[in-house]
This record gives C-alpha cells, sequence and structure tokens, in this order.
C-alpha cells in the first residue's frame, strides 16, 4: 500500500497543517511516512503545498509526480495541480472559495464548502479541519481518534481553548 | 522506542543534542535557519550553550574556540555559509581539533538560491580551504540517517581529530519523517575535559606541562612532517570509514551512483525503468570523502553503463570516473539550480543513455 | 642574599623573538606578572593573533591557541563558553584587530563577552614588513604608503577604543603606552583592573598599548619610544575611556 496526497492553498489557508496532522496520524497507526513541504519566501503570502506519501514499506522518495489524493484550498491551486492527480483518484476543493467546477471526469471530486462551513460554526479560522473531516470520511486513510488524539497535542497549553472548535469542525462531515 | 514526526533541521539539532554537544555556533541562513532556532532553545536546556555568530567566519572560529578548549561543538550552514567557513575548516584540520558541521545545501553559485542542490559536492570533498587537508563526508538520504550519522560523527571527528562533515540538503531540512531518537549522552563536564582530551587548552592547572593548539610551522620540514602525520590519520580514514548502499548491482544492466536526495529518487527511477524492461542498480555512496570505490567492484558483468547522478552539473562525476577505471562508460543525469528532476524524467534520460550506448 | 627582582613564572624563561625596542616583551610582561600576582596562571587560556605575537604562545606560560586572521574575539568567545569560570584573552596588533578582524571585535564586546581583549597598535603591520595599517597615522610612512598615509587614500587613522567606548557592553576600555616606565606601570594597573572587571563577570574589557615597532618605523629603539609619545598619543589620547562604578 502507498497513497499520495498534495495539499495545496494560499498561505494561511491552513492546508499545510492538515498534511501535517494526517501525516502524524497516519504514523501513530504505525505507518512509514514523509512530509515535504514548500517553504521560503513562497510560505510568507505566496502558494503553500505539502506532499504526504504513506506506505507500510519504507518510502524509497518523498517527491511526487502523481498523487492519489488532491485537496486544493484555492482556484490557483486547482487549476496548477489538477492534471496531477491519478484516474480514479480524488479531489477536495474548496467551493467556498473555487467558483469553477474540475475539468477531469476521470476521477472522483468532492467539493466541500469549507469556508461557507466554518462561517457558520463561527470559527472561520477552521476551514482547513471542515475540510479534514472531508478527507477522513471519504478516504478512511487515517481514524478520526487518531486524528482527534493529534488535536489534543496541537492544540494543548495556551492554545487548549482552540480544540474544541476545531474538533467541532472536524466532525461536521463526521 | 516510538517514533516522532520530525522536521529535518530540527531532529539535527536534537541528535547533536544527543550525542552531548556542549556548543552551537550558527547563523541564520536559509534552508538551515531551524537549527539554530532550534539550538537557541533546546540547547540551554540541555547544559549546553547556544550562540548566534555575527557571521559564519565568526562562526566557525567560535566552534574552533569552544572545541579546542576541550567542547564538543556542532555547527551548521548552508552552501554560501559553508564558502565562508572555508578557511576556518583548513585551519581546524591543521590545528587537529575536532567538530561536526552540518551542510544543508542549497543551490549555487554564489547566493544563487534556496531549493535542494548538491553543487558543493567538490566543495565539502576538495575543500574551499588551502592547503592540503581532508574532512570526512557523509551525505545521508534521509533524517533517520542523518540523525543516526550526526550522532556518530562526534565520535568520529574526536578518534581522528579532525572535522567531519555531514552534507545534508534543502529538502531533508524542511520534510518530515518519523525518527527515533538515539539516547541522551552526558555532556562531559570540565573538571573531566583533560582525561577525555589531554590535548584541550583547558588551562595549565587541569593538567601536566601546558598546551598549545597552533597552525604556523614556519620551517618547511617540520610543516611537511605535520601534513604527513595527517595523511596517515586520512589514510586510515579512507580503510575505516567507506560507507555505501548498493540495490541490485549483479544482473544490472544501468548503474545510477546518487547520494542524498537523489538517491532516494533513483529507487523510484529503477522501479519506472523495470516497467520499461531496464534492469537498473544503484550506488549510493553515504561517505562521499573517502569516495566507496570498492563499490564498484561489485557491479556485474552485464552492466553496460555507469551514471552519475546529480543535482549540479555533475561534479561527483569525477570521482565516479576514477572509480570505474574505464570499465563502463559513464554518464550523467543532471538537474541545477535547485530543481529537482522527476523520476520519470530521470528514467526518460537514463534510456536515452541507453540507447545511445547500445547504438555504439 | 635576598631576591630584589625575578622573572615572573608567567613567561617561558627563554629569549622572545622580538626585535630589539619592539613593545611586545613589555606587553607580555605586564599580562603575565598581573595573572601570577592574582593566582591565575593555571586556569588562563589566550589566544594570539596573526601577526608577530602569533609567536607569543612561545613566551606566555599558559595553555593558548593560534587564531585565524583577525578572529581571536571569535574564538575566545568559543573558549569562554566551555569555560566560564576561567580567564580569557586575546592578545592583538593593529592589523589582525583593527583591519581584518574589526567585525569580531565589535561583536565580541557588543555581546558583552566576559574575557579581555590586550590590543598593541603600533600604527604598522609589522610580521609582513611594515604595511600601512588602519591605525598607522597621516603622513606616516608604510611599504604600501611610501610617500606616507594621506587621508584622500587611506581615510583617518582608526581610533578603537573611541569605537568600542560606545559599545554599552564593553564595559572597560582604556588607552595605555609602553615608552617608559611610569607608563608602563600605569599600563600594568589597566591591565590588572580589567582581568578584576573579568573575574567579576561585568562584560567585555580592552585594554589598548600605544607601541613601538622600531624596525618597520626605521627608527632608533629610543627615538621610536618618543615618537609614540609625541606622534602617536597626540592622535591616539591615552586614557580610561570607561570604566565600571567601583573599578
Amino acid at each position: 500500500m502507498i497513497k499520495k496526497l498534495f495539499f495545496a492553498g494560499s498561505g494561511g489557508q491552513g492546508a499545510l497543517a492538515i498534511g501535517q496532522l494526517i501525516a502524524k496520524a497516519a504514523m501513530e497507526e504505525g505507518n512509514e511516512v514523509t512530509y515535504l513541504p514548500s517553504y521560503g519566501p513562497e510560505m510568507r503570502g505566496g502558494t503553500a503545498n505539502a506532499t504526504v506519501v504513506i506506505s507500510d514499506k519504507p518510502i524509497s522518495c518523498p517527491l511526487i509526480n502523481e498523487c492519489d489524493v488532491l485537496v486544493v484550498m484555492n482556484l490557483p491551486s486547482l487549476t496548477l495541480f489538477e492534471p496531477m492527480v491519478n484516474p480514479n483518484g480524488l479531489l477536495f476543493m474548496n467551493s467556498s472559495l473555487i467558483p469553477e467546477k474540475a475539468k477531469r471526469s476521470d476521477i472522483r471530486v468532492v467539493e466541500v464548502p469549507a469556508n461557507d462551513e466554518a462561517e457558520k460554526l463561527g470559527i472561520e479560522r477552521a476551514a482547513n479541519m471542515v475540510m479534514l473531516g472531508a478527507i477522513l470520511k471519504e478516504t478512511g486513510i487515517v481514524g478520526f481518534e487518531t486524528v482527534y488524539n493529534e488535536l489534543e497535542h496541537m492544540f494543548s497549553g495556551r492554545k487548549a481553548r482552540f480544540l474544541e472548535p476545531n474538533r467541532k469542525a472536524v466532525d461536521l462531515y463526521l | 522506542m516510538s517514533k516522532i514526526l520530525m522536521k529535518g533541521n530540527e531532529a539535527f539539532g536534537e541528535a547533536a543534542i544527543r550525542a552531548g554537544v556542549k556548543c552551537y555556533f550558527g547563523y541564520p541562513i536559509t534552508p538551515q535557519n531551524e537549527v539554530p532556532e532550534y539550538m537557541s532553545h533546546e540547547l540551554p536546556k540541555a547544559g549546553g550553550a547556544f550562540l548566534q555568530a555575527e557571521s559564519e567566519l565568526a562562526a566557525v572560529n567560535m566552534a574552533f574556540g569552544a572545541a579546542a578548549a576541550g567542547g564538543r561543538v556542532f555547527i551548521s550552514t548552508s552552501s554560501p555559509g559553508l564558502a565562508l567557513m572555508q578557511e576556518g575548516l583548513g585551519f581546524i584540520c591543521s590545528t587537529e581539533v575536532p567538530l561536526v558541521a552540518l551542510n544543508v545545501s542549497r543551490g549555487g553559485p554564489g547566493v544563487g538560491g534556496i531549493q535542494p542542490g548538491q553543487a558543493d559536492y567538490i566543495q565539502v570533498t576538495r575543500g574551499g580551504y588551502n592547503g592540503d587537508a581532508k574532512i570526512p563526508v557523509f551525505a545521508p538520504a534521509g533524517i533517520q540517517e542523518c540523525v543516526d550519522l550526526i550522532y556518530e560523527c562526534f565520535d568520529i571527528a574526536e578518534k581522528y581529530r579532525n572535522p567531519v562533515m555531514i552534507l545534508a540538503d534543502a529538502m531533508m531540512g524542511q520534510m518530515m519523517e518519523p525518527v527515533e531518537l538515539p539516547p541522551k549522552k552526558e555532556i562531559t563536564p570540565v573538571d573531566r575535559i583533560p582525561q577525555v582530551k589531554p590535548w584541550a587548552i583547558t588551562g595549565t592547572g587541569q593538567h601536566e606541562g601546558r598546551n598549545v593548539i597552533f597552525s604556523l610551522r614556519m620551517q618547511p620540514d617540520v610543516l611537511e612532517a605535520h601534513v604527513e602525520h595527517m595523511f596517515e590519520k586520512y589514510a586510515r580514514a579512507e580503510k575505516e570509514l567507506v560507507r555505501y548502499n548498493t540495490i541490485g548491482l549483479e544482473d544490472a544492466e544501468v548503474v545510477f551512483v546518487a547520494f542524498g536526495t537523489m538517491s532516494r529518487l533513483c529507487v523510484e527511477t529503477m522501479e519506472i525503468m523495470a516497467e520499461r524492461g531496464v534492469k537498473a542498480g544503484l550506488i549510493r555512496p553515504i561517505s562521499l570523502w573517502p569516495f566507496p570505490e570498492k563499490a564498484f567492484d561489485e557491479i556485474g558483468p552485464g552492466t553496460k553503463l555507469v551514471i552519475s547522478t546529480e543535482l549540479s552539473m555533475g561534479q561527483m562525476i569525477y570521482d565516479v570516473k576514477v572509480a570505474a577505471k574505464n570499465r563502463w562508460p559513464v554518464g550523467l543525469i543532471h538537474r541545477t539550480g535547485g530543481i529537482v528532476p522527476s523520476s520519470i524524467e530521470i528514467a526518460d534520460r537514463a534510456m536515452k543513455l541507453l540507447e545511445e550506448v547500445n547504438a555504439r | 642574599m635576598k631576591t630584589v627582582f625575578a622573572p615572573t613564572a608567567g613567561m617561558v624563561p627563554t629569549d622572545t623573538s622580538y626585535c630589539p625596542g619592539c613593545s611586545h616583551g613589555v606587553a607580555h610582561r605586564l599580562i603575565m606578572e598581573c595573572l601570577e600576582e592574582r593566582g591565575d596562571l593555571g586556569r588562563a587560556i589566550g589566544v594570539v593573533p596573526i601577526g608577530c605575537a602569533i609567536n607569543a604562545h612561545h613566551f606566555m606560560n599558559v595553555d593558548m591557541c593560534e587564531s585565524t586572521h583577525g578572529r581571536a574575539p571569535a574564538i575566545a568567545s568559543g573558549i569562554r563558553r566551555v569555560h566560564p569560570d576561567k580567564v580569557v584573552f586575546t592578545y592583538q596588533g593593529d592589523g589582525d584587530l583593527a583591519s581584518i578582524g574589526a567585525g569580531e571585535i565589535v561583536h565580541a564586546a557588543h555581546r558583552g563577552e566576559k574575557f579581555t581583549t590586550f590590543f598593541i597598535n603600533n600604527a604598522i603591520y609589522g610580521m609582513t614588513g611594515g604595511q600601512m595599517a588602519p591605525t598607522t597615522l597621516i603622513g606616516q610612512k608604510a611599504t604600501t604608503a611610501v610617500d606616507g598615509r594621506t587621508v584622500e587614500q587611506a581615510g583617518m587613522p582608526l581610533r578603537v577604543c573611541e569605537m568600542l567606548a560606545t559599545i554599552d557592553c564593553a564595559v572597560f576600555v582604556e588607552r595605555v603606552m609602553l615608552n617608559n616606565p611610569a607608563n608602563v606601570r600605569k599600563a600594568k594597573k589597566a591591565v590588572m583592573t580589567a582581568l578584576d572587571i573579568q573575574a567579576a563577570g561585568l562584560g567585555f574589557t580592552f585594554v589598548e598599548f600605544l607601541s613601538a615597532c622600531p624596525t618597520n618605523w626605521g627608527l632608533a629603539p629610543v627615538d621610536a619610544l618618543k615618537w609614540v609619545e609625541t606622534d602617536m598619543a597626540a592622535y591616539y589620547p591615552v586614557k580610561n575611556f570607561k570604566r565600571p562604578e567601583g573599578y
């Protein structure tokens, strides 16, 4: 088993954060993982992306040519990365910010109005967590419980007050 | 022991702390900034000292001072910063002071870029320093291997009384992989330094006689004798420090030679080529100096082509050609400037090179 | 018989390699006497420069190391991190400290490094044979300024004490001159005070010695000592620039 996931959005949309959460959770479930983020100036305001590879065997290469799951949080990311998805792969798109439809017909497209849903919950910044919930539900790539544990690590100490709202956002698609 | 998912640069810092490092000196340069950042908050907690230098020039000299005084010392930088450190590294070789230096390399020349590069191969294996000196260089391919090498290299540096270099790259520094961290070693207390390093400048009150650490030798015969002494150590290093991995050399039609990030791409490339009906093998040098020439003796009789695969215009290829001893044609597949080719691109180019060889 | 004078145990009992009339020998001895009197010889670690005084480790009877050119303050900063309780000093000439090592001395001072720098200012490159230094006086001849230094070509001589005294964490900055016994005694006092302040951990301490280089100045030793006072001290005032309260 080897799964290649690609997360993209503009800096601050939290695409990298959910990629990292999934990588951590997959590792906790006993898999080999690699998480490769873009870095440098592009992280500050430009497009940000991260590659996650999950496998039951050692991972030779953390770089990918194509992906099984593509997650795009904004329109430029969709335009740029849609061709990367494997036939029969999965595309998650943030339909709140992407007014267009996906072009591919050989993949399964899941439209998630992540920003709208997060806004309804009153936690605008948790749009990425809404998206995460949708990914978990549709792919089953890692278990909700494992992700909850990771969220508890992520939102501890001074950030503890953010745990419940974020969890609520993840739960939306359960 | 359980694994944790760590960013390369932070894991490298933690590996040094666990190796019992007393001092870290660094200067901000992308893509290794997380190393000094991590050391600034974690090393003092472990009882060590962090100091942000005013330049890489100062950093390498601070490192020399602390190491000459008997401390375990770790420094990190990225390619242009390493160029600034070269004088210091040559000086440290000549004074026989041990330390470990990490280069999280990027694209060059000049300021270049901040994406992964391997165009420091000549800089790290030949050095930019003046005179006859050598620095053992290890090039890990992943975060766990890099952590293990950093942890071990302090012992190697102290055994040979010479700097040891780790060559990682921007990708390894920035990515995250699960790592199992080695156990924490104790920092040698000041009063025990003379037992471990009797040559260290600790003050004459702590040892017999007087310790002087020096490089200047005005009489040519004295200097020659010292360099010969250094090269006796290097001859031992050439026997003891050679490290490499191989995959499928016995029946390979094409053999890739690649280190670090590029070697990981080659593993995937080999799968792609197998689908196209070509069996490829891999030599992955882990020690870049000493270069694992003997790995080439494991290549099977069916090999038609050896390909040096690099993130540079071709630097390791000189060592590959020497090791190949004209037994096979040596090709080159490379990208530079911070571009990492896809495994498909490497496979396409390898197939083309193979066709050319077959057509001859 | 009563001993009225004995060489300091801080100096290796050998002749120095310095030229007749050179001030290095005096400066070496002052520093080593102070370390001996303080009982610090066994816990002192010194860093020598590139320049004539690279040989200082043959004469100063303590643990020492050489440095790359100008980097002694960085090296001493490293030594300090391993030995916070020792006495650490650098000994540097004007080419080493004020030219190639200008960055390192400024930043060591600015960090308030708890070591002492002894700065031998003889307004010339000695070891390499008399080239112009940042501290070479206007009109002073050098092998790279054969008609004498001019402002147009090389700017004004660099006053290092004045510059370092502007830095908050440089807590003791004093310029002395080694031209006669009275001034040598004053210089020793400055050395002692600097070491006291280092021991108290108050910050960076700096003593500049206006020194003679008869060989490269082309003067007889006695005339060179006169020149230190008449010409050098006229441009480089001999005084304390900064001291902590109570010292």
